[in-house]
């Protein structure tokens, strides 16, 4: 129900859109006049209309859109992301934005922020509060050649969608015998620490990477969702592609420059595989998401007490990258999986038995697995007793050291 | 319908012509017909049905171009228009007659248009106190129900012990007109509870957050009623009604159109009451609807009326009247009340992003605690000692919650374990008995500190 949590500095502490008083052209007649009169609606009992600088229909002047940043910047993490779209728009304008509040607002998060104004908002379109509809039009909009990339305002609120998700979006593509491709990307920010109400802290990702037929990809860092975001609409699968909002403000370097590599079959970029963050020679740490930062600083704490962590960030559930997983286990003989979402039936089950399946005479120790427990998220005051933080995933190296 | 409290009761849905009329006022009009003409325009061409089954004034004119992409309302006016609202009070006060719901504040005294005054300074009060007490870091987050307190307020008051509430999330006059004492509302907004209340002891069931999912819920528990035997017996102790609140943009969802669906073909006693307050966060009404919201449901078969929702007046004699229709047996109604979100979506929004200074000037001039204190002043019915009573009520309201919040501290952190389930499930014991250890194995090793989660 919220928009950006209250302790985030979503939109606080961005610069405001330095062209919002520009409105790109836009196809039709101006559609998104946000005021209670529009330009064909009776004046006589209406109220004024919204600020003047939603009426105007002028195409944005190059000028007033700030040109694409170059080279190496310090972002944060949704800045990278918002970059990536907006590289994405500009090399292909088949590819759409659709989502609540995502044009005009930029997003509760702000991570379209500008983007309504430079591509117009028939390209970055504010939908009807209908996440069913959402994701159930754009399945229509790919099969006539758009590559719809979609927001859901908050993971508690994909559920609705859930059945045009798993039913068709993931499906269509094998019903039609390979005839049919849904290049459809859904945005999702997830994961807990913000001190929200509920609905805003969830971690769903398992139940669409259950799901065959739907790719899950979830950045750790600025620069890993520059890449990733624009490999993930250039995809000719369907992505379910997991933002970690807690980490949305943290920094990183990010070479904007960089070229958009192709989503799959390059082990070194493609977003198909897992990737060794941190090099150790005692514990494997495997997480992806939010857990990554957490699983470096555990890293370096456990280094200062003479323990040498290798981590893991999975960066795609599915496909799962056991590889490069069991490569490092076979290395170090121990793994500890970390997740923000239940333990229970989750990746890390997943990840402990293919391990097991696969390094189980390299290993010291059985798999173990930290993250949230088998209760609905709970209240923003306790939610640190839930998730996993330094001290469980400590605690959990401590124990596999133990065996 | 069956009125049978037996489980597998007959439930074949009464015909739209047997649906009983009338009520027990005598009052009501007969429900609005569905109007099957409505159809062949397509949805454009359905006109808003007043209950007393005429079409609102509405203009049906067909976009002008076929090939337009563009949303532009086909009716002129479109989802924002003010024409045709039931309106009692004008915004500077002055009462106007209305033929049809007259009636229905015929028999409120100056007493009971002060209680509605009393409540919607009282709730204004609150979201002012809640409003400080989020920035002062007491609250996570807060909503407030700025702007809405007559639609609320109204409708409450002419809800009966036995009713029985669904709201949203922003109902805190509704809440407070139910009995709820408004700091337990603030369980939520604090991250110390998901819920906060006894629903069942207030008739108010929690807020849901998920936009439009409980109105399924209040359609159910409206059927409930039904299978019970609990409308049309003409006791007013007995009879019983449903209302759910739901914003403009819910009505995009599609559980809102089933709950629409369930409710017509049950005749479920339900009152839909959607509080279009022009805005879902930065989206304006017309990103939802072409025509105004409550033409949907005619489609439906359900009487829908458009009520100026900044008149506590109008909003009470509309909700009577839907309340009565449901209680008689009369079935779903479906209550527009326009109103306006004067304040921020919630403490994290900054409306100046997508909305003018001037429009939220012209509706502050319209605010609907001033209408209603304007037509008691023009009654003289508000004295300075009732004012000042008024006054230290709020002042006592307001220290109630900020010590009342202050002291409200956290839950424990092994309290996540519980009411998991109704009973015992041996997944979940297993992780509080590991969590418990755990916890206390903190005791014994100062390496690791608490709290350092992140
Ligand atoms: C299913 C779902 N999708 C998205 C959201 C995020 N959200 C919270 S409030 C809101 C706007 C609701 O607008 P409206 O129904 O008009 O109610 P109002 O807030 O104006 O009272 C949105 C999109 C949500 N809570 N639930
Ligand atoms: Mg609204």
């Amino acid at each position: 129900m919220s928009t950006a949590t209250h302790d985030s500095p979503a939109g606080l502490h961005l610069p405001a859109a330095p062209h919002a008083a520009v409105r790109p052209a836009s196809t039709g007649p101006t559609t998104t006049t946000s005021g209670p009169t529009d330009a064909t609606t009776t004046a006589t009992t209406h109220a004024p209309a919204a600020s003047s600088a939603a009426t105007t229909g002028a195409p944005a002047r190059s000028s007033d859109i700030p040109p694409f940043p170059t080279g190496v910047q310090k972002l944060t993490f949704a800045k990278a992301i918002t970059l990536g779209l907006r590289r994405a728009l500009a090399d292909d304008d088949k590819v759409l934005l659709m989502g609540e509040d995502i044009g005009r607002l930029g997003g509760v998060f702000r991570v379209t922020d500008g983007l309504q104004a430079e591509f117009g908002d028939d390209r970055v379109v504010d939908t009807p509060l209908a996440e069913s509809g959402i994701v159930g039009t754009a399945i229509g909009l790919a099969l006539r050649g758009y590559r719809p990339v979609l927001e859901i305002q908050f993971d508690g609120f994909i559920f609705p969608a859930y059945d045009q998700i798993t039913t068709q979006l993931a499906k269509m593509h094998y019903r039609s015998r390979g005839r049919l491709n849904l290049p459809v990307v859904i945005r999702v920010p997830y994961g807990g620490g913000i001190g929200a109400v509920e609905h805003h802290s969830e971690s769903p990702e398992v139940l669409f990477a259950h799901t065959a037929g739907l790719r899950v990809v979830t950045p750790s860092s600025p620069a890993e969702a520059y890449a990733l975001i624009q490999q993930a609409v250039t995809s000719p699968d369907p992505v379910l592609f997991f933002e970690p909002k807690g980490r949305y403000w943290e920094k990183g370097e990010v070479d904007l420059d960089a070229p958009a590599t192709a989503p799959h079959g390059d082990a070194a970029t493609g977003m198909d595989t897992a990737r060794v963050v941190r090099a150790g020679t005692d514990v494997t740490l495997v997480a992806y998401g939010p857990t990554v930062t957490t699983a470096l600083k555990a890293a370096e704490a456990a280094a200062a007490e003479g323990t040498s962590i290798e981590v893991v960030d999975l960066r795609t559930l599915s496909p799962l990258d056991t590889a490069t997983v069991a490569a490092s286990v076979q290395r170090t003989g121990r793994c500890v999986v970390v997740h923000e979402a239940p333990v229970m039936y989750g990746t890390g089950a997943e990840v402990a038995a293919r391990i097991t399946e696969e390094c189980f005479f390299h290993l010291e120790a059985p798999v173990l697995r930290v993250g949230g427990f088998h209760v609905p998220y709970p209240v923003a005051k306790i939610e640190h007793d839930y998730l996993p933080g330094l001290d469980r995933v400590l605690d959990a190296v401590d124990r596999a050291l133990a065996f | 319908m069956s009125s049978s409290g037996l489980p597998h009761a007959d439930l074949t849905p009464a015909a739209p012509g047997a649906r009983p009329t009338g009520s027990p006022s005598g009052s009501t009009a007969p429900a609005a017909p569905w109007t099957p003409a409505a159809t062949h325009g397509g949805p454009a061409a359905a006109p808003v049905l007043t209950t007393d089954g005429r079409a609102a004034a509405y203009s049906t004119s067909q976009p002008s171009s076929a090939q337009s992409s563009s949303a532009q309302p086909a009716f002129e006016g479109g989802p924002l228009a003010e024409e045709g609202l039931v309106q009692l009070l004008t915004p500077t006060g002055e009462r106007v007659a209305h033929p049809e719901y007259d009636a229905y504040v015929a028999a409120l005294t100056d007493d009971d248009l002060r209680a509605m005054y009393r409540d919607m300074v009282l709730v204004r009060r609150f979201d002012t106190e809640a409003t400080a007490l989020q920035r002062q870091g007491e609250l996570a987050l807060f909503a407030q129900a700025l702007g809405q307190e007559a639609a609320q307020v109204g409708s409450g008051h002419a809800l009966r012990p036995q009713d029985h509430v669904f709201p949203s999330y922003r109902e805190h006059g509704v809440a407070h007109v139910r009995g709820v004492d408004l700091t337990d509302v603030l369980r939520l907004f604090r991250g110390v509870d998901h819920g906060g209340w006894d629903p069942v002891a207030h008739g108010f069931h929690l807020y849901t957050l998920v936009i439009g999912s409980h109105t399924l819920h209040a359609t159910g528990y409206a059927m409930g009623v039904v299978r019970d035997g609990l409308v049309g017996t003409g006791d007013p102790e007995k009879d019983t009604a449903v209302v759910t609140y739901f914003g403009d943009g819910a009505t995009s969802q599609g559980d809102v159109s089933e709950a629409l669906v369930f409710a017509a073909v049950n005749q479920a006693p339900v009152v839909l009451f959607c509080q279009n307050n022009q805005w879902a966060i930065s989206e304006p009404t017309t990103r939802q609807a072409t025509v105004p919201i409550a033409a949907r449901a005619p489609g439906f078969g359900i009487p829908a009326v458009r009520v100026d929702g900044n008149d506590v007046l109008a909003s009470y004699a509309v909700t009577a009247q839907a309340l009565e229709r449901a209680r008689s047996g009369g079935g779903p109604t479906f209550v527009e009340a326009f109103t306006y979100r004067m304040g921020a979506h919630t403490t994290s929004d900054d409306p100046s992003r997508y909305r003018s200074s001037e429009q939220e000037e012209y509706w502050r001039r319209r605010d609907p605690i001033e209408r209603l204190r304007a037509y008691l002043e023009s009654r003289d019915a508000l004295p300075s000692q009732f004012l000042a009573s008024l006054a230290a009520e709020g002042d006592a309201l307001g220290e109630h919650i900020r010590t009342t919040i202050r002291a409200m501290g956290h839950p424990s952190a092994a309290s996540m374990f519980e009411h998991v389930y109704a009973t015992p499930h041996a997944g979940v014991e297993a992780e509080r008995a590991w969590f418990e250890s755990y916890e206390s194995s903190f005791l014994d090793r100062p390496g690791h500190s608490e709290g350092s989660h992140r």
